[in-house]
């Protein structure tokens, strides 16, 4: 990127200011550490220059925005012509409630909605078995049949809303296009992104309901369905952000995410699906954590490493085939129970670096959410931050302004190749399904998150109010904490019970009975899962039908490793 | 109580997947001598009771990071309560609890709960005192 003589002029310079300045400034006053290192453990030096950068390439490796290998962003002009899409995620207690707080938060200025639900949902478990008593609505939305999403969606216009749904498999999905037939929307109307991502659930919910290739399989099944009916629907989210918060390094976040990718990739490809078809549809969520450049550089590492992927091992053609859109959440993990203000500090940063590293959607954590599900005040200051960003900050005013900072790029660089070299690990080992069967990629993410807890307790990592600047232990929390009322649970169960009383017993019998069948013979499951969540099937009927049909997943029990 | 090691039963309740904090106690207590054993993920007050005397454990630790922890932890609790052969077996809990919740788990009989930012080595040395505890009542007990 720069010429030979003007290096050599840079290296003089950078040696005579070492001898005559930094020298003698290292002795009267030494640094505070004798390493600086990112979260991560990328060794940071002192300052960078044009040497660090000096066998890239501007067009090859940098260029510009919305251009190939699309370093710099996937929209020419960034965030000039729309913003990104703030995104909260909400479900709480009931779908009456969700419903109101999703209406409370269109009004306050939310541009998309992010629904997530409840364990025993997550788990294909219903609101009414004994398992789950307890835990019905109280980290997320219960939803056991089509009757829950329609009151979840009361009001809402589908058409004019893009629905992001933290769900795997073709059931929520199932009930959401369920509902907008029965109002009389057609499915190329309908925009959102369905999680959908099996593989990061195996290793990091360690949720298993069939076995992990049955599960893969459904997924993909879902991604080939939405390609021929919901065309502007992301059926799949490569999910990164888990993998993190699991205690894996910037580096493993991005490699098991296009790990992941891959995988799928492969599979769809596999069925004779044309690359160029189903690839502008795929979209992934990252997580942003502490370390502000070393996220920024993590994304902009990410988009480049997929456009090269897609396009010179995929061989893919179409240029929307090589944009890498993701939505970033702000770091769970980094929210403190200690000094819980202090949270609303830690997610700007964080939302910060999203949108510096040219996130597409952004969820900002509310600063109870260590503790509880948000309440209203914290859910409205955690969407206030992100429209701060946008609106009071400037930051959004030009295209991937960090671009060209010689650690920037640097640490772009260094993240990219961490991340190629995972990546032909996870390839020798047969791919990231295998990777995963094999325990290596839950073996590696539990080492690098004991090295974090190594380096917290040693210091060498701070967090303010844990390791540092404490507080007398009996220091009152000085937030509102958000309960769910027991009587919530009650309801949503009693809500079920009327449902089961009143559907059509002969109806659901056929639908989960042609459900087992496409399931056994391997059938694309969508259609039989549509037929039956107008049945109103529960998630557990389908669980169950599955099961049945293809045995259970392996007991979901993870392993200890250390 | 010399070359024996403390066994506890490690295991997390609720329906969520978090096990960051469980793998790491683990790791401690592995550390610090003592045998782990592990009871997974979604753990069941009856597998509790059942794991805890077939392993024959000396002390049992749930983490947990689901918000029903306050139906889930007493459950657990009670089955124990109910069994003669782990009645006498301490329970202590681990995870974030919103204030308050920790001090009424306490109130009803668990003998500790270990918040964000506990010390690994301390929550050792509380199993230690526990498992040192129990003991003596065995002894005392049998005379």
């Amino acid at each position: 990127m720069f010429k030979e003589e003007e290096l050599d002029a840079i290296r003089r310079t950078r040696e005579e200011w070492e001898l005559t300045v930094l020298g003698p400034i290292m002795e009267k006053w030494p640094e505070r550490k004798g390493e600086f290192r990112t979260q991560s453990g990328h060794p940071v030096k002192r300052v960078y220059t044009p040497e660090d950068i000096a066998g890239k390439s501007y067009v090859e490796d940098i260029s510009f925005p919305g251009w190939y290998p699309f370093t710099r962003g996937v929209f020419p002009t960034g965030y000039r012509a729309n913003l990104w899409t703030r995104r909260l995620i909400t479900g709480l207690a009931t779908p009456e409630e969700t419903n109101k707080r999703l209406k409370f938060l269109i009004e306050q200025g939310q541009t998309g909605l992010n629904i997530i639900y409840d364990n025993p949902t997550t788990n294909l478990l219903d609101s009414d078995n004994p398992l789950c008593e307890g835990e019905v609505g109280r980290d997320g939305v219960p939803t056991c049949t089509l009757r829950d999403m329609e009151v979840v969606m009361d009001g809402i216009d589908m058409r004019k809303v893009s629905t992001s749904i933290i769900h795997s498999g073709p059931f929520i999905l199932s009930m959401y296009l369920a509902l907008a037939e029965k109002r009389g929307i057609p499915f190329d109307q309908l925009r959102g992104t369905l999680q959908n991502d099996v593989l990061s659930q195996y290793y990091t919910v360690n949720m298993s309901v069939v076995s992990l290739r049955d599960g893969f399989r459904l997924s993909a099944d879902v991604v080939e369905y939405c390609r021929k009916h919901v065309p502007r629907w992301n059926p799949i989210s490569f999910v990164g952000y888990q993998i993190r918060e699991a205690g894996s390094t910037a580096a493993q976040e991005i490699a098991f995410a296009i790990g992941s990718a891959i995988g799928y990739t492969e599979e769809l490809m596999g069925r004779g699906m044309d690359v160029d078809d189903f690839a502008p549809r795929l979209s992934f969520m990252f997580n942003c954590h502490n370390d502000f450049f070393e996220e920024i550089c993590k994304l902009r590492a990410a988009r480049r490493l997929w456009a090269r992927i897609m396009r010179e091992r995929f061989g893919a053609k179409n240029p929307l085939s090589w944009l890498l859109r993701f939505h970033v959440q702000t770091a769970g993990s980094s929210l403190t129970a200690q000094q819980p203000i202090n949270n609303v500090i830690r997610t700007t940063i964080q939302a910060m670096a999203a949108v510096l590293g040219g996130t597409n959607s952004l969820h900002t954590n509310s600063m109870d959410e260590c503790y509880c599900l948000p309440s209203e005040y914290a859910a409205r200051t955690a969407l206030r931050t992100q429209q701060i960003i946008a609106y009071e900050s400037g930051v959004a005013n030009t295209v991937d302004p960090l671009a060209g900072s010689y650690f920037v790029e640097k640490l772009t660089d260094d993240i990219e190749a961490e991340a190629e070299d995972i990546l032909r690990q996870i390839d020798g080992m047969g791919g990231m399904v295998a990777a995963l069967e094999a325990g290596w990629v839950q073996r590696e993410v539990v080492k690098a998150s004991n090295e974090y807890h190594r380096k917290l307790k040693s210091g060498e990592i701070t967090v303010v109010g844990v390791n540092m600047f404490q507080d007398s232990e009996d220091e009152e929390v000085p937030i509102e904490i958000l309960r769910i009322d027991p009587a919530q649970e009650r309801h949503q169960v009693e809500m079920l019970r009327q449902v089961k009383e009143r559907r059509d017993k002969e109806a659901l019998r056929r639908a989960l009975e042609r459900m087992k069948e496409d399931a056994a013979a391997h059938c694309n499951i969508v259609p039989s899962c549509m037929e039956a969540v107008k049945a109103y099937a529960t998630l557990e009927d389908m669980r169950n039908a599955l099961q049945e049909a293809l045995g259970a997943g392996k007991e979901s029990k993870d392993a200890f490793i250390c | 109580m010399e070359g024996k090691p403390i066994r506890v039963l490690l295991a997390k309740a609720g329906l969520d997947g978090h096990n960051r904090g469980i793998q790491l106690v683990g790791k401690a207590l592995r550390d610090a001598g003592m045998e782990v054993l592990y009871g997974g993920l979604r753990i069941t007050p009856e597998e509790v009771v059942e794991m805890s005397i077939q392993e024959d454990v000396d002390v049992v630790g749930i983490s947990i990071f689901s918000g029903g922890l306050m139906t889930i932890i007493p459950k657990i609790f009670q089955a124990m309560q109910q069994n003669e052969a782990t009645r006498d077996i301490p329970l202590i809990v681990g995870g974030i609890l919103p204030p308050g919740d920790a001090e009424a788990l306490k109130a009803m009989g668990i003998r500790a709960v270990f918040g964000p930012g506990s010390d690994l080595e301390e929550i050792a040395s509380f199993i230690r005192g526990l498992a040192a505890g129990s003991a003596a009542k065995e002894k005392a007990a049998s005379g």
